[in-house]
C-alpha cells in the first residue's frame, strides 16, 4: 500500500498527510464514541436518562461563552499533565507521578507568589512559574535517578512520591506556609500577590497560551533535536541505544526531569491563573487523567491539546450534568477509563472496523522490574 | 533436573544466617519492649499483623501473576473494586461469609479481565493494570452512595489455649478470619509454587515459556489461571478492608496498598515468606503511625521528638519506606525472566 501511494501522481500525494492524519484519528475517535455509548448504558442502568445527562454535560462544557471559558480552564493543567506523560512515554518511562509533581509545582509557585510583594508582574510571574516547574522537575528527578541507578521501577516510585507529595504539601499549607490571616482555620496558603496572577491576553488566559506553546516546544524537542532522537531511541530499544553510545541513565533522568518540569509548570499555571493560592486536595485525579490523555493522543504532543479539551469539556460540564440529571459526576471518570481501555486495547476497535495494524513506533513499558 | 534448579526454588542447603540474625534481633527487641511496656508492645504488634494482612494478600496476588510471567500493577484497583462490592454484598445480604465469597468471585472476574487484556488482547501489561486502577476509582466512585449503613464486620476469634500465651497469643491467635486466612495462604502458596507440579509449570511459564511449550504446557492457560487466582487474592485483600478492618467503604480506601504490595513482592524476591517479612515491616510502619498518639507518653526521653513530629511526616513513612525498599532490593532480586512478554507460538 505504502509503495503504491508513493507512485501515485503528485496531486494525490498532497492529500497523503491528511489521509494519514484521518487514519490515525480513527481509533481514538471510535474509542471515545464507544466509551460514551457504554457510559450511556451505565447511566441508564443507574436509573437516569443518558440523553438528558449527556446534553447537560456538553451544554455545561460548550454551551455558552462562560462554559467554554471553564473548559479552557479545566483543559490547561490537563495539557501540561498529558505532555508530561507523553514525553516520558517517548523514553519508555511511565510517569504516574504527574499528580505529585503538579502539587510540588503548585505549592512552590504559591509560595513565590505570596511571599514576594511589590515585584513587577514581568518578573514575578516568570519567577513563580519557573520555581514551580523546577520543583516539579526535582520531584520527578528523584524517580528518574532511582530508576537509572538502582532500577527501582518508576511506576511504583512515582505513585509513592505522589503520596509523599500529598503529605508534604499538606504540611506546608497547614504549617510553615499557612494563611495566618484572622478568621482562617483551614489549611491553605495566603493568596498570591496580584502581580503574580496570570492575566488574559486578548481574551485568552495566559495559562492556555503557555500550554499550547509547551505542546509545540515538546514536539520540537522530540522530533527536531538530538536529545529528542536519543530519547526516542532509548524508548524503542534501550539496549540498541546503549550500543549506539547513548547513555540510557542520562536519558532516563533527563526524560523524568523534563516530564516533571511540565507537570510542575502545570501546577504553577493552575495556582497563578485559576486558584490564586495553594489548598490541599488540589486537582486530585490529574495524574490518571493525564495518562488517558497521553494515550488518547497516542503520545503526540500536538494531539494532546484536543484530547485535553475533550476531557476538559467533560470536567467543565460534570457539575451541570449532576445538577440537571442527577447523574453523579464520577461517571466521567468511568468514561475516561473506558476510553483508556479501548485506546490501549486498540486491537478490538481495529478488528471491529477491519483496520490494519499501524506501522510505526511502539513503546514497550512492561520490560520488567529490573534494568 | 537441571531445569528445576534454575527455577529459583529457595535453596534449603545454605543456612540463612542473615535472616536468622535479623529476626533473632527483632525478637530480642520485642521482648525488651514487652518487659518495659507490655500493653503498648502488644497493641503495636497486633496492629502490625492487621495492617500487614492486605499487603501480604496483595503481594501473594502479585507473586501468582508474576511467577507465571504477567505483570499486575492493577492490584490496587482490584482491591478497591472488591472492597466496594464486598461491602455492597454485605449490605444486601447481611452475611459476612457470603459477602467475602462475592468479593472473591469479583476478584476472579477482574483477574480474568486483566488476563484478557494482557494475554489475549496483548495490551501492554503496565497499561492494562492502569486501566483497572482507573476503572476501579471511577466505578466505585460513581456507584458509591453515602449513607449505606454497615451491617457489621468480622470480629476476632480466639483460639482456645493458644490465645492465652503472652505476646504470641493476642498477636497470632486472636484474629478475625481473613487475617488467619492470609497466614495460612502464605504457606499454601509457598507449597503450591515450590512443591507441586502446578507450581513447577507456573514457574516454567514465567521463566522460559518456549521451553514450557515444547514439553506440552499450555502457556496461556497456565497464565490465565494464575492471574485469576491472583485476582481472587487481591479480592480477599479488598474484602479485608471493608469486611474485617473498617466495616464500611470509603472512596479510594486502598490508599496505595496495592502498590506497596508490589514493592513487598520484589523485596521478598517473589517468594511468599520473603514477601511476608516485607509486609510485616510495612505493617509495623503503619502500626506506629496509628498508635503514635497513644504511645506519646510512653516513649523514652531520647525518642520523645517522634511524638512531636507533624502527623503528615508520620503519614509519609510507609511510602518513603516503600521507595527505600525498592531502591535497595530491586537490583539484587531477579524477576521471572519472561515477565511482561506476551508468548506467541512460532
Amino acid at each position: 500500500m505504502e509503495r503504491a501511494e508513493s507512485q501515485s501522481p503528485p496531486q494525490a500525494d498532497r492529500l497523503a498527510p491528511v489521509r494519514r492524519l484521518l487514519r490515525a484519528m480513527i481509533v481514538p475517535v471510535a474509542s471515545v464514541a464507544v466509551a460514551l455509548a457504554i457510559g450511556a448504558v451505565i447511566i441508564a442502568l443507574s436509573g437516569a436518562n443518558p440523553l438528558v445527562a449527556y446534553s447537560a454535560l456538553f451544554e455545561g462544557g460548550l454551551g455558552s461563552g462562560r462554559a467554554i471559558g471553564r473548559t479552557l480552564e479545566k483543559a490547561t493543567p490537563l495539557i501540561f499533565g498529558g505532555l508530561a506523560v507523553s514525553l516520558a512515554f517517548k523514553c519508555g518511562l511511565f510517569n504516574i507521578g504527574a499528580q505529585g509533581q503538579l502539587l510540588l509545582g503548585a505549592v512552590f509557585a504559591a509560595f513565590i507568589g505570596f511571599s514576594l510583594q511589590g515585584l513587577p508582574a514581568v518578573l514575578h510571574i516568570p519567577l513563580a512559574l519557573l520555581v514551580g516547574a523546577i520543583m516539579g522537575a526535582v520531584w520527578a528527578a528523584i524517580a528518574g535517578m532511582l530508576k537509572a541507578f538502582t532500577g527501582a521501577h518508576e511506576v511504583i516510585t512515582t505513585i509513592m512520591l505522589n503520596f509523599v507529595a500529598f503529605n508534604l504539601t499538606d504540611w506546608l499549607a497547614d504549617g510553615p506556609w499557612k494563611d495566618r490571616s484572622p478568621g482562617n482555620i483551614v489549611a491553605r496558603t495566603p493568596a498570591v500577590a496580584p502581580e503574580a496572577r496570570l492575566p488574559d491576553i486578548a481574551g485568552v488566559p495566559l495559562g492556555m497560551i503557555l500550554a499550547v506553546l509547551a505542546a509545540i516546544a515538546v514536539w520540537w524537542l522530540i522530533w527536531r533535536t538530538t536529545i529528542g532522537f536519543e530519547l526516542r531511541t532509548v524508548g524503542q530499544n534501550a539496549s540498541a541505544a546503549k550500543y549506539a553510545g547513548i547513555s540510557v541513565r542520562r536519558m532516563t533522568v533527563l526524560a523524568m526531569v523534563a516530564s516533571g518540569f511540565l507537570a510542575g509548570l502545570g501546577g504553577a499555571v493552575e495556582t497563578l491563573g485559576v486558584v490564586g493560592r495553594f489548598q490541599p486536595g488540589f486537582n486530585v485525579g490529574l495524574g490518571f487523567q493525564a495518562i488517558t490523555i497521553a494515550l488518547l493522543a497516542r503520545t503526540n504532543p500536538i494531539a494532546v491539546i484536543p484530547a485535553s479539551l475533550l476531557i476538559g469539556v467533560m470536567q467543565a460540564g460534570a457539575s451541570r450534568m449532576q445538577f440537571n440529571s442527577g447523574v453523579a459526576s464520577e461517571i466521567i471518570d468511568v468514561i475516561q477509563a473506558i476510553i483508556l481501555f479501548f485506546v490501549a486495547a486498540d486491537s478490538i476497535i481495529r478488528w471491529v472496523l477491519r483496520l490494519r495494524a499501524e506501522e510505526g513506533e511502539q513503546v514497550t513499558l512492561s520490560s520488567g522490574w529490573g534494568s | 533436573m537441571q531445569i528445576t534448579d534454575t527455577l529459583a526454588r529457595p535453596s534449603a542447603a545454605r543456612i540463612p544466617w542473615l535472616t536468622i540474625g535479623v529476626w533473632g534481633g527483632l525478637a530480642i527487641l520485642v521482648l525488651v519492649a514487652y518487659v518495659r511496656a507490655p500493653q503498648a508492645t502488644t497493641a503495636v504488634l497486633t496492629s502490625t499483623i492487621r495492617q500487614s494482612t492486605p499487603i501480604i494478600l496483595g503481594a501473594l496476588a502479585g507473586i501468582m501473576c508474576e511467577r507465571s510471567g504477567v505483570i499486575n500493577i492493577g492490584i490496587e484497583g482490584m482491591m478497591l473494586i472488591c472492597a466496594f462490592l464486598g461491602f455492597l454484598f454485605n449490605v444486601w445480604t447481611g452475611d459476612l461469609i457470603l459477602a467475602t465469597m462475592g468479593a472473591l468471585l469479583v476478584g476472579a472476574a477482574v483477574g480474568a479481565f486483566h488476563a484478557l487484556m494482557s494475554i489475549t488482547l496483548k495490551v501492554d501489561q503496565i497499561i492494562a493494570g492502569t486501566v483497572i486502577n482507573i476503572l476501579a476509582v471511577g466505578l466505585t466512585g460513581y456507584f458509591y452512595q453515602q449513607g449505606l449503613t454497615t451491617r457489621g464486620k468480622f470480629s476476632p476469634v480466639s483460639i482456645p489455649v493458644l490465645a492465652d500465651i503472652p505476646i504470641i497469643g493476642p498477636v497470632f491467635f486472636s484474629n478475625p478470619p481473613i487475617t488467619y486466612a492470609s497466614l495460612i495462604l502464605i504457606v499454601v502458596i509457598h507449597v503450591l509454587l515450590f512443591r507441586t507440579a502446578w507450581g513447577l509449570r507456573t514457574r516454567a511459564v514465567g521463566e522460559h515459556p518456549a521451553a514450557a511449550d515444547t514439553v506440552g504446557i499450555a502457556v496461556n492457560r497456565v497464565r490465565y489461571i494464575n492471574v485469576i487466582i491472583g485476582g481472587m487474592l487481591a479480592g480477599l485483600a479488598g474484602a479485608f478492608l471493608t469486611l474485617e478492618s473498617v466495616g464500611s467503604f470509603e472512596r479510594n480506601m486502598t490508599n496505595g496498598r496495592g502498590f506497596v504490595s508490589l514493592a513487598v513482592m520484589i523485596f521478598g524476591k517473589w517468594t511468599p515468606f520473603g514477601a511476608w517479612g516485607g509486609s510485616l515491616l510495612f505493617g509495623f510502619a503503619n502500626a506506629m503511625q496509628s498508635q503514635i498518639q497513644f504511645l506519646k507518653n510512653q516513649l523514652p526521653s531520647w525518642l520523645a521528638w517522634i511524638g512531636d513530629l507533624p502527623p503528615q511526616f508520620i503519614g509519609m513513612l510507609p511510602y518513603v519506606l516503600t521507595i527505600a525498599v525498592l531502591a535497595g532490593f530491586v537490583g539484587r532480586a531477579r524477576p521471572p525472566a519472561a515477565i511482561g512478554k506476551v508468548y506467541e507460538k512460532e
